[in-house]
């Protein structure tokens, strides 16, 4: 029996197609369907339920506590109020799980982990955290709604005042319908957006709120991976897992190189002499999408990797998808083959991110 | 759920409309919603053989890929190549404009392993009963 977030009534009555993620019954889409979701987004204000993602409170002063040592992401020069991308490592460098930390108040952090990892993070954080450090897990008292899209200032301003304040991830605590509450602009599509942390049991009354507004429109799961493949964010169990680094993923510009880190040793040894392979970003000459677990191939045939993500992409009506790639194959620019043993189709290595018009720091 | 009186059905939700000997096929308004948002078809060549019940083709959603049947044994004499720019189309008018081949049926005797409005209609149902059915794979 999966878990259901305080919203599963409302994405039953808007006539959502219910699917299993990660141990969660999460809305997919919603009858209009994912392509229109994907234009809402983009273009105007959407909204998606986010309760199924873990939070943690770690409590104490930064050296007694030990976080330091969990995260990748620099923690001492992080001011209050501002929210920060990282990792936690495994000692061989593998990413246990990427998330954010928020610095609530000097001695107070929020970090915010993926749904399907809640309870691995959990342990792993009791377990590391030093005899000074409080931890609390408090994922079941808190739902996330996430209000998206270059019109979502517009649309939260009447709901939380003094929204316009916020910079590109910064957070602060607002009354918002009667309650205290944590909201950060941040997001997983690539436009202006809101990650909004609401008691659980009141989450549904600020839901229906938002979506009163006639210019908001409820977005599902799948239209959230096709928005963060378009933009080239990773998800955890495609581009990253245990047996990935994030240097192997591209994403060391999230390890802070000046302090020490579980899993530091491995990544910086890996920075030093290169790795193997590489995550690449590619698009399909066609409209036929690449899909995680499809092999790459050089332009001349041979074997050289695989694919972690793959969609349609509404913005640019071709199919696009990562992957990674032994490393002689992944200048930009270079023609590269995907496909199964049904098909094969071409497609070009490009820059990331695919859709560049994204209006995340208007 | 639209269902064409005069066609011919299968469970895989598949459509096939008859003239003399030749059966335009496509997919049917069941096939189309369950798929969602079809965003890409892998048209067959004229001239391919096809067998009954055999993939004909595939088509993508957004998230997914799907497998279509042949209703009927033949040739593919003609492919509709306005599905290639705009896959849509098997959307929006899965029964007229949206036909994606039409063959020169082998034998005719095959239509007899076919359902008629009527079976379809309540295979559906019986499929409602069951809260399934759906015949796309979502990751």
């Amino acid at each position: 029996m999966a878990y259901q977030t305080p919203l599963i009534q409302q994405h039953i009555s808007l006539g959502a197609k219910i699917v299993e993620f990660g141990g969660w019954d999460m809305p997919l889409q919603y009858p209009d369907g994912i392509i229109k979701e994907h234009d809402a987004n983009r273009q105007g204000c959407s909204i998606f339920d986010c309760s199924h993602m873990g939070e943690f409170i770690i409590d104490g002063s930064l050296g007694s506590t030990g976080l330091d040592r969990i995260v990748t992401q620099s923690l001492v020069d992080q001011a209050v109020g501002t929210c920060r991308y990282g990792f936690s490592l495994n000692e061989q460098g593998g990413t246990i799980d990427d998330l954010i930390v928020y610095r609530l108040a000097d001695k107070r952090w929020m970090v915010v982990v993926n749904a399907a990892n809640t309870d691995k993070d959990a342990r792993h954080f009791r377990s590391q955290l030093n005899a000074g450090g409080c931890f609390q897990d408090i994922s079941s008292a808190t739902a996330k709604i996430d209000i998206q899209g270059p019109l979502s200032r517009e649309v939260l301003m009447p709901l939380v005042q003094g929204i316009t304040r916020l910079d590109h991830y910064t957070f602060a605590e607002f009354d918002v319908l009667g309650e205290r509450v944590v909201v950060s602009r941040t997001g997983y599509t690539g436009e202006l957006g809101y990650e909004v942390y609401y008691p659980w049991n009141k989450a549904g009354r600020f839901w229906d709120a938002v979506l009163s507004d006639a210019r908001v429109k409820p977005t599902g799961l799948g239209v959230r991976d096709v928005l963060r493949i378009e933009v080239c964010y990773p998800l955890y169990g495609h581009e990253l897992n245990e047996n990935i680094s994030p240097v192997q993923a591209g994403l060391k510009r999230f390890l802070d190189p000046s302090k020490e880190f579980i899993g530091c040793g491995a990544v910086r040894q890996e920075i030093l002499t290169g790795t193997s392979q590489r995550l690449v970003c590619f698009i399909s000459q066609s409209r036929r999408a690449p899909r995680q677990g499809h092999i790459l191939f050089s332009a001349d045939g041979c074997e050289a990797g695989h694919v972690v993500s793959g969609t349609f992409s509404p913005a640019l009506g071709a199919g696009i998808g990562t992957g990674f790639l032994k490393k002689e194959f992944t200048d930009i620019g270079k023609d590269i083959i995907f496909g199964d043993t049904k098909f094969k189709e071409r497609a070009e290595l490009v820059p990331r991110p695919f859709y560049k018009e994204g209006t995340l720091k208007k | 759920m639209e269902i064409i009186e005069h066609y011919l059905y299968t469970k895989e939700h598949e459509w096939i409309s008859i003239e003399d000997n030749v059966g335009t096929i496509g997919i049917t308004d069941y096939a189309q919603s369950a798929l969602g948002d079809i965003t890409y078809a892998e048209l067959p060549g004229v001239d391919k053989d096809v067998e009954q019940f055999e993939q004909l083709l595939s088509v993508e959603s957004v998230k997914s890929a799907s497998d279509i049947f042949s209703p009927i044994s033949g040739k593919v004499i003609e492919v509709n190549d306005d599905l290639v720019d705009d896959p849509s189309i098997l959307n929006r008018y899965c029964y007229d404009k949206g036909w994606i081949v039409k063959v020169e049926i082998s034998d005719m005797d095959e239509t007899s392993n076919l359902l008629t409005a009527d079976e379809y209609r309540n295979y559906l149902s019986s499929l409602d009963r069951n809260d399934g059915g759906a015949d796309s794979s979502e990751e």
